[in-house]
């Protein structure tokens, strides 16, 4: 049934946005390619197994701790990765090779020490109760999803546009000599910009893992893909575009899934990037870039 | 010595090539000092040096009695040493008062912040008609006024100008200077780049001529817009 398929669609691409929103993030202020973020994800939803299975936590403090954690881990991989490559001005392909073989190890250990066999929340956890309106099922962790997504969503907005530390984070996006001309300590304002995309990556996993009750450590990896399909369709450092994509993603993914084929899903997200890098190299809603006169 | 900015034995270079091969210079305080040069000759380099953009290679910079040789940029601005970079670079993407504020900074939402916002917006009064628009939407001239306040928000005690006239039509160019003659008469210390070197000695109280990354003259402005060599090289009529 469609609209039960919209809902769906909506949650999950609810998640899409919020892990995409860090990407765009951490790309649009820091200037690299970060392979290490999908690795955040995993972490996220790693943390909060772990939180929920042996600490006992409730379902609030595993989503908002999870994200933390992946945030620290966001700020330690960035210093000790990419700190020395910033300040030689090293460029992307560098930083792009450094982080490819740092996630692939990161990933393999966590595979070693954690296992792959996919593991759940404990039983209960998830409250399973739902509104029913007709034949439509919305699950309390269904609008959970949706609400915290939002909730981060207009935070990071108010954050980047209503405060010092966002103004300051967007002068250094757009030109960090001049950010430091305005005495705006670059390392600082790196490590809050680090945080906050570990922390949206890191509650996005927690999400997923909620979502599908389903959590291994590879599970960053394929996510990676469809942050960068979500970002680059959005248009690069855009993070109005990087919502409206994720959740359009999500729709079509779920929409495929039941109407054509669940083994189709992928060929969708990606056929649709080939497309808009196709037609629309700056992204569906890519701005044209404001020209110094 | 002047104790106030003064520069001895600097280099700067990119890599391995040395733009700056070892210059000395002084700037006292209330005077406004030009350093000009052809194209390439490295004004911007040791500009980007002062800063703290650039390491510096060899050599001491000290500024109102500190060593400041190396010191990050972003200390430096907070000390009072505020660059208006070559090219303006304002922050395009936001607006002209975001661009203000990124310049106070450092005092913040403040009576202190408010009293500079004001009285750059009296000097500029063009920036006040535009204070929500986009700075990328604004002429070269109003850029350039915009990276002024924008540097003057900081409550510089040393003011770097590199080529604030550079690419501007001929009219702003005449404001331009005018507003470095109004800042210098507020008793503002400046160290001004320019390649136009008339306009640069007539304002100047002493000068540096550079070139290729040395000083090859040096004296009150007033004596080298005479210097014959200076005339043949930088005072021709163009
Ligand atoms: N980023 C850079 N990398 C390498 N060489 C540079 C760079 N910037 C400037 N140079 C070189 O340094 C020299 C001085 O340049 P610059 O300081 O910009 O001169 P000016 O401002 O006097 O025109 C020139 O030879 C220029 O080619
Ligand atoms: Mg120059």
């Amino acid at each position: 049934m469609l609209a039960q398929q919209l809902v769906n669609g909506l949650v999950l691409g609810a998640t899409y946005a919020l892990f995409a929103l860090g990407l765009t993030l951490m790309f649009g202020v820091l200037r690299v390619i970060n392979l290490t973020y999908g690795f955040y994800f995993s972490v996220g939803a790693l943390v909060a197994l772990w939180l929920a299975r042996s600490v006992g936590l409730p379902i609030w403090a595993v989503v908002l701790l999870g994200g933390v954690a992946a945030g620290l881990v966001a700020v330690v991989v960035d210093g000790v990765l990419l700190t020395r490559l910033r300040r030689t001005k090293a460029g992307e392909l560098p930083s792009l090779m450094v982080t490819l073989g740092a996630v692939l190890a990161l990933y393999s250990l966590s595979a070693i020490w954690l296992g792959t066999e996919i593991q759940r929340f404990p039983f209960d956890f998830v409250d399973s109760s739902a509104f029913e309106i007709g034949d439509l099922r919305i699950s309390l962790v269904q609008i959970l999803i949706v609400c915290v997504t939002f909730a981060l969503v207009g935070l990071l907005f108010v954050l980047l546009h209503y405060t010092r530390v966002g103004l300051m984070i967007r002068a250094l996006a757009e030109n960090e000599d001049t950010a430091r001309l305005m005495g705006i300590n670059v390392d600082a304002i790196v490590i809050v910009v680090s945080f906050v995309s570990g922390l949206l990556g890191g509650v996005g996993g927690v999400l997923i893992g909620l979502n599908f009750n389903a959590i291994q450590p590879f599970m960053g990896e394929t996510m990676m893909l469809r942050g960068f399909a979500v970002i680059i369709i959005g248009g690069l450092g855009d993070i109005r575009g990087a919502l409206i994509a994720g959740v359009l993603l999500g729709m079509f993914e779920v929409l495929t899934a039941s109407y054509i084929s669940s083994s189709a899903k992928e060929a969708v997200a990606f056929g649709a990037l080939v497309l808009t890098l196709w037609f629309r190299p700056t992204g569906l809603f890519g701005r044209k870039e404001v020209k110094r006169a | 010595m002047s104790d106030f900015l003064s520069v001895s034995g600097l280099r700067l270079s990119y890599g391995r090539t040395e733009a700056v091969k070892g210059i000395d210079l002084e700037v006292r305080q209330g005077a406004v000092v030009c350093l000009i040069g052809a194209n390439g000759a490295g004004k911007t380099t040791t500009m980007r040096g002062l800063s703290g953009l650039l390491k510096t290679a060899a050599g001491s910079i000290r500024f109102c009695g500190e060593d400041i040789t190396n010191a990050p940029a972003h200390k430096i601005a907070r000390m009072g040493i505020r660059q208006v970079p070559e090219g303006r670079q304002v922050f395009a993407e936001m607006t002209v008062d975001e661009n203000l504020s990124l310049g106070g900074l450092q005092v913040g939402d403040s009576a202190d912040f408010r009293r500079r916002r004001e009285a750059v917006l009296d000097r500029f009064p063009r920036l006040r008609e535009r204070l929500t628009q986009h700075a990328g939407y604004l002429s070269g001239g109003e850029q350039q006024m915009l990276a002024l306040g924008r540097a003057l928000m900081g409550g510089p005690k040393l003011l770097l100008l590199d080529e604030p006239s550079m690419g501007l039509a001929p009219l702003f160019v005449e404001e331009i200077f005018k507003i470095v003659a109004d800042l210098r008469q507020d008793g503002t210390t400046i160290l001004l780049v320019e390649q136009n070197a008339q306009a640069a000695l007539e304002i100047a109280d002493h000068a540096y001529v550079l070139e290729s990354g040395r000083i090859t003259l040096e004296g009150p402005a007033a004596e080298v817009v005479n210097d014959p060599r200076v005339i043949a090289a930088y005072l021709g009529d163009h």
